[in-house]
């Protein structure tokens, strides 16, 4: 059975003006779909990494899988139990226990008035669990010093930074880890060592990764399967072989080729078209007819839905 | 290859602490010609940017160039103040910022912005300056820019916004723009959008281009040179493809390693070892050489010599020597 089960998640914000001004400029209450109708596994001790554009709703999902957000519709299994419906206390906990987050941006994501061993034992501590020496060890396995424990924040760079919220997260002995941008805010020679410091740690803890990304060379070196989203809606999943080698939904096709690659030198290709449309009146039928070179009628008619093709699902009506 | 537009001649960027003086530029040169565009990258801190803002006059003090020679167009530069620098930016460098909102003013509608930069700087009447604006525009790309000139900035999405900038910078034909990491803060498809306009406008006017990335796929795709930087130095400089397949130091060796690439599958990364010095704290001799594999003990007493070979150079005792992959 896989860890984590989707099914048709949908969030839906209430991005409306206040009461009065409606009342005053006479408009319509507003709802912006930020996750529409995505439905995906993730199966144990694997990375799925979830690749969009900015407001393609993956920071969204990632939040309604942790329990930040509830779901609007749909639902989040993990082995087994729905954490949004789940009454039994002691499950709920159980569950809660298996997952942890790292955040994009580790300079807000790190208490600054705390010393890094209370940081890092915090996730062990508000469960009164026993912390002695826990954070000098973590510490040591994510590339750090034991003496580090009791430094501030702020005596850190960025890299290091990142590596305490590693080791913050691994303090509760999570399965499932949600990984928001972990490196994007890092210099490359610096995301290369927290990479492949992550991969350590899964392979050594058998840890589950919910990958979230922008950067395709990123996604491709990292995940075992990819959901590829755009506007809420997840328009492509393969794995990374068959998404890189042949993409089939003219979407994943565009960004592929938008995305600069070394080794492509001078090249020059006309750059895409259009840009992300507004999601609070999204397009009607498939969310990318109106930049899709492969458009037909019925593409802004019908939504298509998630079919298999070649080893990947695509929710397209032309791809072939 | 064509007269400089912008030769930088040993430049020294100083800011005085309380804990000695730091220098976050220190002893770099380079030229960039007409129609060339030349990238800069390095790390966070390896001092591109504050090259960059030392070229347009935009150093906040403390920080001062304590040495060297900028010249813009066959004029010196950097002893410029007040009036001749205000003249000198705009009229002959543009600058394109990587945040697009902050460096449009809120309050103005954009014509009206593109048109106030063009009489500061241009010998043109008002009904001309708007003409232009329209036409400047629309150069760029943006649709219905007759009606667009009496949008404000907010009215705009992020890539639109990194538009008007560029027309902006563009606007009074200046001999040079200096971008600073123009497409950091834009999505794959709206940077592939920009970096496409960018080549072809300074392609087509002759327009010489800095420009600043920490991206090396932004890098091979745009650029013509590159020159590698370092805590403040040049580590290494040259056309884009001889850097890139056959880095000379080993810093371009390992950041080159480091970036995940699609042929090299699921292998572990490189990983330089350490981080980037701190500029109150930097080694003896080459900068480089606690993080290099291949320092020696001439590396930890002297800074590497610069190497010129060809087209390119670079700043180290013990160059890499590979054959360039055809």
């Amino acid at each position: 059975m896989a860890l984590v089960d989707i099914r048709n998640l949908t969030r839906i914000f209430d991005v409306s003006k206040p009461w009065l001004n409606r009342v005053v400029e006479r408009r319509e209450k507003a709802y912006l779909t930020a996750v529409s109708d995505v439905s995906f596994e993730i199966a144990e001790r694997t990375v799925y990494a979830l690749v969009g554009e900015s407001g393609s709703g993956k920071s969204t999902i990632g939040k309604m899988l942790v329990g930040l957000l509830g779901p609007s519709k749909g639902a989040v299994e993990i082995r087994g139990t729905d954490l949004a419906r789940e009454t039994d206390a002691a499950k709920v906990d159980a569950v809660r226990r298996d997952i942890q987050m790292i955040f994009q941006d580790p300079f807000a994501s790190l208490n600054p008035r705390w010393r890094v061993r209370d940081i890092i034992v915090e996730p062990v501590a508000a469960r009164g669990g026993d912390t002695e020496g826990m954070a000098e060890r973590l510490l040591e396995q994510v590339g750090l010093s034991a003496r580090d424990a009791g430094k501030f924040p702020h005596e850190f760079s960025g890299g290091q930074r990142q590596r305490i919220c590693i080791a913050r997260a691994l303090a509760s002995e999570p399965k499932l880890i949600v990984c928001d941008e972990p490196t994007s805010a890092l210099d490359v020679s610096v995301q290369a060592q927290v990479l492949n410091l992550m991969s350590d740690l899964k392979d050594e803890f058998g840890l589950t990764y919910l990958f979230i990304s922008h950067d395709l060379t990123v996604v491709q070196h990292m995940a075992d399967r990819i959901g590829v989203l755009y506007l809420g809606r997840l328009v492509e999943e393969a794995g990374p072989d068959a998404l890189f080698d042949d993409p089939k939904h003219p979407y994943t096709q565009m960004l592929l080729a938008a995305a600069p690659q070394l080794g492509n030198f001078g090249r020059e290709v006309p750059p895409p078209t259009g840009e992300i449309p507004d999601p609070i009146n999204p397009p009607t039928g498939c969310a990318y007819h109106p930049r899709c070179p492969l458009a037909a009628d019925i593409c802004s008619q019908t939504r298509p839905e998630m079919r298999d093709l070649r080893g990947a699902r695509v929710a397209c009506h032309m791809a072939e | 290859m064509s007269a400089a537009v912008l030769s930088i001649r040993d430049l020294t960027v100083e800011i005085p602490t309380r804990h000695g003086i730091l220098r976050p530029v220190n002893g770099v040169s380079y030229d960039i010609a007409a129609g060339e565009v030349l990238g800069v990258v390095g790390e966070s801190g390896a001092g591109k940017s504050m090259a960059g803002n030392a070229v347009i006059g935009l150093l906040s003090p403390p920080a001062h160039i304590a040495k060297g020679e900028i010249w813009v167009g066959g004029t010196r530069v950097d002893q410029l103040v007040g009036e001749d620098m205000r003249r000198l930016r705009g009229k002959e460098i543009g600058m394109v910022f990587q945040d697009p909102l902050t460096s449009l003013n809120p309050l103005l509608r954009i014509g009206d912005q593109l048109t106030e930069t063009m009489l500061a700087h241009l010998d043109i009447s008002r009904a001309e300056a708007e003409k232009r604006a329209v036409a400047a525009l629309e150069e760029v790309g943006i649709p219905g820019a007759a009606e667009r000139v009496g949008s404000f900035p907010h009215e705009f999405s992020g890539g639109m916004r990194q538009r008007v900038v560029i027309a902006l910078a563009l606007c009074a034909e200046p001999s040079l723009i200096i971008a600073d990491e123009p497409t950091t803060a834009l999505d794959v498809s709206v940077q592939a959008q920009i970096i496409a306009l960018l080549k072809k406008l300074c392609r087509e006017r002759g327009t010489a281009v800095m420009l600043i990335t920490h991206d090396m796929g932004v890098i091979a795709e745009a650029a013509d040179r590159v020159a590698v930087m370092y805590a403040g130095q040049l580590a290494e400089l040259g056309p884009v493809r001889d850097v890139l397949t056959a880095p000379h130091h080993p810093y371009t060796d390992g950041l080159m390693g480091s970036t995940p690439l699609a042929s090299r599958g699921k292998d572990r990364l490189h990983q330089i070892p350490g981080a980037m010095p701190r500029l109150d704290a930097l080694p003896e001799g080459c900068a480089f050489h606690p993080r290099c594999p291949c320092a020696q003990d001439r590396c930890r007493a002297s800074p590497g010599p610069r190497i010129e070979d060809g087209a390119g150079r670079v700043a180290c005792w013990f160059p890499m020597v590979r054959e360039a992959v055809a």
